[in-house]
Order: structure tokens, then C-alpha cells, then sequence
């Protein structure tokens, strides 16, 4: 597959913006921020409401993701790590989705024609 | 934005799920149509961005996190059909591999993030720019497309949050699901995504749609149509 200078360039950035995914934890670590709103674990609903619905409880573990929250080991307290597990994981996912959209627009590409 | 498992009753992933195959489904058909050969690339690196921008989370200090999808810009330049798909992708491979959005809330997710934002992205920006190729109009098009998508998008999430109270409660009136009403979620949402997460939604779309302005304008499917006149 040939790519062109434009299509280069972008990757680059794309790889940039892999290693400088860390930003995304560490700001709102530095800003004391939460969660997102609507996605807090069922220990924390608890805490908001006194309770836990029971259809949260219920199916908040329906899936057991390989890498739940883009970390291999959420006890672990150091930010070097955690930043290090967040940039192994930014690459999978981005090289993931990368790859399975482009087989899949060749595939498509392909019958279409 | 990414909806976890057990925040929606199952009268409500249901029926977004099915809305989202069914969608999902024209968009292969659209995109196939569509494509050609030379922006395969674009498309896997759409994929790949809309992944990796949802990483980049935002803090309100003191408060919640937020981020940007890409939905926005994808829609601009590849078209929203494009952007509907890429960005499942991405939100698939999120749920699957990283927990981040529940697995019974995928089609809901992907309704929010892929379809209704995209394609309200791509009218805001056809709405406001116009076939036009002036850089300024192009730059400030994106940025409302982005912006304004964006907030829409964390509304609806907010609704699908906010009528759970209302559809699914015990007998003591105890939540089943998302324990927050309409008039809690949509404020909490939307605030958020006003004041910061929808800028640096719009910020990125205006800038990446400047570059391709700059280097490849022809294939910027939201104004290609304004491209071809111009050659006529």
C-alpha cells in the first residue's frame, strides 16, 4: 500500500500523540478531577447515593475487559507507570483500530469493485 | 461519554443497539460506494485517531473528566458514513479490550458517539461554511461543527441517563439503573461539555480541517462539492 506525504505526516502525529497520551492522566491528577460524569464504578455509586442499583450491580460486571481502564496493574501508585501502561495501551488501541479499519475498507474496497 | 454496563435498562440498550446494526449496516453500504482506493489510509487512521484523542482526558478541577471524540472531524473531511463507521471501530475495541464503555451499552455508545454526533457534525459544518473555501469561514465552521456536535452528543447521553429513573425504579422507589433524573444529568452533562470538553472538541476539528485545507482540499468530502464548482 502506497501512502502518500500528507498520509505520512499524519502518522507521525499519530505516533506523537501515543507517547503523549500520559497528559490525559496526569492533568487530572494535577486538577483533582474525577471520574467522567454517569461512569463511576458501583463502590463509588455507593458512596454518591448510599446505595447500589441493583440492576448497576447487577451487570456492572458483565465483562471482564484484558485491560480494564488502559492499565495492567491499577494498585500501582506510581505516575511513571501508570503513564507507562497508558502509552503500551494508547498503541494497542490505536494499532488495533488502525489495522481493523483499513483490512476492513480494503475488504469492502474490494468487493465493491 | 462512554456509557458503562448497568447505567441503561435493558428498554434502553435494547432498542439503541438495534438502531445502531441497522445504521451501521447503511454506512457499509455508503462507505463502499464511497471509498476510494488512495484514502484507505485516511480511513484506518481515522479509526486510529478517534482512539487515541478519547484518551486525552480533561479535567474540570475539582470535577469531573471529559474528552473529545473526533467524530467531528472525521465527518468533515472522509464524510459522516465514514466517521460512523471509523469511530465504532474505536469505540468497539474501547469496550472490548479496555472496559472503557459497558459491552451492553455498545449500541448506545456508538448511536452517541458515531452516528448522532457525526452527522450533526457534518450539517452544522455544511450549515455554516457553505461550499465556501475561504480559510477563515473553513476554520470557524469546524470549530462550531465540533463544538456543537459534541454538546449534542453529551445531551442525548445525558437523556439516555436521565430517563432511567423515570422507566426502571423497585417497588421503593430505589433506582435500578443511572440513579439520576433529566434534571440532574442533562445540566451536569451539558455544562461540562460547554465550557470545556466541546471547545477542545472544535479546536481540534478547526485545526485538522485547516491542514487538509492546506494540503489536500481535494478530498475534504463536506466541501468537494464546492471544490468541483470551483473547477467548472
Amino acid at each position: 500500500m502506497k501512502i502518500n506525504k500528507t498520509q505520512k505526516r499524519i502518522l507521525i502525529i499519530l505516533i506523537v500523540l501515543c507517547l503523549l497520551t500520559p497528559i490525559g492522566i496526569l492533568l487530572p491528577v494535577f486538577f483533582n478531577a474525577g471520574d467522567a460524569w454517569g461512569e463511576w464504578s458501583a463502590e463509588t455509586m455507593k458512596d454518591l447515593i448510599g446505595y447500589i442499583p441493583e440492576g448497576l450491580m447487577k451487570y456492572s460486571d458483565t465483562w471482564k475487559a484484558p485491560v480494564p481502564d488502559y492499565t495492567v496493574n491499577s494498585e500501582d501508585a506510581s505516575v511513571v507507570h501508570q503513564s507507562g501502561y497508558y502509552i503500551v495501551s494508547g498503541i494497542m488501541g490505536a494499532s488495533i483500530s488502525y489495522i481493523v479499519m483499513l483490512l476492513f475498507s480494503k475488504l469492502i474496497a474490494k468487493n465493491g469493485k | 461519554m462512554h456509557i458503562p454496563d448497568g447505567y441503561l435498562s435493558p428498554q434502553t440498550y435494547i432498542p439503541l443497539a438495534a438502531a445502531f446494526v441497522t445504521v451501521t449496516a447503511i454506512a457499509v453500504k455508503k462507505v463502499k460506494k464511497e471509498i476510494s482506493v488512495k484514502n484507505i489510509p485516511y480511513l484506518g487512521m481515522a479509526a486510529a485517531f478517534s482512539f487515541i484523542i478519547m484518551m486525552f482526558n480533561l479535567p474540570i478541577p475539582g470535577g469531573t473528566t471529559g474528552h473529545a471524540v473526533g467524530s467531528a472531524v472525521i465527518a468533515i473531511i472522509l464524510g459522516p458514513w465514514t466517521a460512523t463507521v471509523a469511530v465504532s471501530v474505536a469505540l468497539i475495541i474501547q469496550a472490548l479490550i479496555f472496559g472503557d464503555g459497558g459491552i451492553t451499552a455498545i449500541g448506545a455508545n456508538c448511536f452517541n458517539m458515531a452516528i448522532f454526533m457525526p452527522f450533526v457534525a457534518f450539517y452544522i459544518f455544511k450549515l455554516f461554511n457553505a461550499n465556501s473555501l475561504n480559510k477563515k469561514r473553513v476554520f470557524f465552521s469546524s470549530f462550531l461543527s465540533g463544538y456543537i456536535s459534541l454538546v449534542l452528543a453529551a445531551v442525548l447521553t445525558a437523556v439516555e441517563f436521565g430517563v432511567q429513573p423515570l422507566i426502571a425504579t423497585d417497588p421503593d422507589g430505589k433506582a435500578l439503573y443511572c440513579p439520576y433524573d433529566l434534571s440532574i444529568s442533562i445540566p451536569a452533562m451539558a455544562i461540562e461539555h460547554l465550557i470545556l470538553f466541546g471547545i477542545a472538541e472544535g479546536i481540534i476539528t478547526a485545526l485538522i480541517v485547516r491542514y487538509f485545507l492546506k494540503n489536500e482540499p481535494g478530498i475534504i468530502h463536506s466541501i468537494q462539492k464546492g471544490v468541483a464548482n470551483e473547477n467548472k
